[in-house]
């Protein structure tokens, strides 16, 4: 499936729940089935620190794709970290520098990627893409 | 004499509103407070019918702007006890007071080898500023240890103290446990050492009274926004001589006597700290919060807070898995709370949901969370508007929150 695929099958899911609680219950129910990472990636070079929880993100190569890892302290961060990575990981550098996250704002989560969260979410996505670039500039 | 609650609600439009479909519970007032009506009138009267460059202008805008501006420095040494305006500095708010004191009285009078002494419950605008410095000058930081609830451990702190003591600077109140330090005390042992103390008094003056010459403090510092009045607007109180002896903090306008390329001559107190032209309707506004608050009643206040600490810490406590973090004998109404197995920051995503605002995290006092282990608390801090039924909604809403985590 293309990022815009799993995005639009994101959004269809959102579309079920009736309110807030049942949201919160699927995306919690998200972060904890995350398999998370191992503590050997749990490094000071994998963190993405926010001013409330910590996220970690691993990320490599593998046949030209590139795949991501994380975890994080919070559990609803966990969820939405595994709504990310389900996203953006296991496609092509170029597809992820490319692109366009727009699930996020259609179900209702974006005020969790706002900067005023300060959750490491904003930062996530943007070290994501700067692994994007860097893998595929070592590609070329 | 017991406070209408109900009409002071009305006084503060922002409390009627909805938050995600529900009615907001605003329980983060250790951040900042919200602001009564004559304070929000104060704000748009000014700009709407009297705002004017202070100090200058000899026109009948200018004058009234600049009387109203000096009447609140007039409320403020009134409201500190202070024995003159002079001593009495508009800054910005409390980092601001922090910063000035740190790069002026510190810079000049301090030395290598020279020791500060800070506790471990300071917030962060009162640990970064002597760290600069004391990178500058090759000064010394100490500090005050704590015990498990969070009070002071003054003994530790008379061994601190020594003949190369130069600046003792402390937190009033705590403003992640609530702990209400011994500062009166802590001032008398820091003069016997010839040290200059300052206190930091951003989430104390809301609640307690001050008195500086009572207190014989050398600096104090606070906000008013976190006195029912605006943000940007805070208070340096120094001693005369101690202030007379600083040198300048910013350049520019308003802090001058006379200007040549030679050589400049700077303004008397307490112009000589207020470069540039000021935060002059947020000034204006913060007298009003004073007279809010002197209307009321501070005693009449702290009671009420007082009532609402006991009734929350009781209700807390018997929420199976909650740990209250910090227990002090003396106490305002903050609660800080971790819950066994949730991360803070769930706790205060899912209490929104519900409309009710915490604060989650490190509260800008990471060391003091390293002191407890734990990554961040969730807090509850209660203002004069809160009630019980929204501590009761609170106590719902922390069992929601087990519901869904657990």
């Amino acid at each position: 499936m293309t990022i815009n695929e799993i995005q639009d099958e994101i959004i269809e899911d959102f579309e079920l729940f009736d309110d807030w609680e049942q949201k919160y219950e699927y995306i919690i129910d998200l972060g904890k089935s995350l398999k998370g990472l191992d503590d050997q990636y749990k490094t000071e070079e994998n963190i993405i620190k926010g001013c409330q929880s910590v996220v970690w993100l691993n990320a490599f190569m593998e046949d030209g794709k590139l795949y991501f890892e994380a975890d994080s302290q919070a559990i609803i961060v966990k969820g939405l970290v595994s709504m990310l990575l389900k996203v953006l990981s296991g496609h092509t550098p170029r597809e992820i520098v490319d692109a366009d996250l727009y699930f996020i704002e259609k179900v209702g989560l974006s005020s969790h990627l706002a900067q005023t969260r300060s959750n490491g979410l904003a930062s996530m996505v943007k070290q994501m893409k700067i692994y994007a670039i860097g893998y595929e500039s070592l590609e070329k | 004499m017991g406070l209408d609650i109900e009409k002071i609600r009305q006084d503060f439009p922002i409390l009627h509103q909805q938050v995600n479909g529900k009615d907001l519970i605003y329980f983060d007032n250790a951040a900042t407070t919200q602001k009564p009506l004559p304070v929000l009138e104060a704000l748009s009267e000014y700009y709407g019918k009297y705002n004017a460059n202070i100090h200058r202008g000899i026109h009948f805008l200018a004058e009234k702007a600049t009387s109203a501006f000096e009447l609140t420095r007039k409320a403020f040494r009134e409201f500190l006890n202070a024995s003159s305006t002079e001593e009495i500095i508009f800054t910005y708010g409390t980092t601001d007071g922090i910063n000035l004191v740190a790069q002026t009285y510190g810079r000049k009078f301090l030395k290598e080898g020279d020791e500060i002494i800070i506790s471990t419950m300071e917030h962060h605008s009162n640990i970064v500023p002597w760290q600069m410095l004391c990178e500058e000058k090759g000064c010394i930081l100490k500090v005050i240890p704590i015990d498990d609830d969070g009070n002071l451990i003054f003994e530790a702190y008379e061994q601190l103290l020594n003949e190369k003591t130069a600046i003792v600077s402390v937190v009033h109140v705590s403003n992640a446990l609530g702990t209400i330090n011994p500062i009166k005390q802590i001032i008398e042992k820091a003069h016997e050492f010839g040290a200059v103390v300052l206190i930091d008094g951003a989430q104390a003056s809301s609640h307690i009274d001050i008195d500086v010459q009572a207190l014989d403090v050398d600096f104090y510092v606070l906000s008013a926004h976190k006195l029912y009045g605006p943000t940007g607007m805070g208070i340096l109180y120094g001693k005369k001589d101690l202030l007379n002896a600083m040198p300048p903090y910013r350049g520019g306008g308003e802090m001058i006597k006379e200007v040549t390329f030679e050589k400049t001559t700077y303004n008397d107190l307490p112009y000589k700290f207020e470069a540039g032209t000021p935060n002059i309707a947020d000034v204006v506004a913060a007298k009003i919060a004073l007279d809010y608050v002197k209307n009321l009643g501070k005693e009449n206040i702290a009671a009420y807070e007082n009532e609402l600490l006991e009734y929350a810490t009781e209700k807390l406590q018997k929420i199976e898995g909650l740990k209250i973090i910090g227990q002090a004998r003396e106490k305002v109404s903050v609660i800080s709370f971790v819950m066994e197995g949730i991360h803070p920051q769930d706790v205060g995503v899912i209490l929104d949901q519900q409309g009710i605002a915490v604060r989650t995290g490190h509260h800008c006092t990471q060391p003091l969370m390293q002191r407890f282990g734990i990554p961040g608390t969730s807090r509850a801090s209660f203002a004069v508007y809160n009630t019980k039924e929204e501590i009761d909604k609170l106590v719902a809403g922390i069992e929601k929150v087990k519901k869904f985590l657990l």
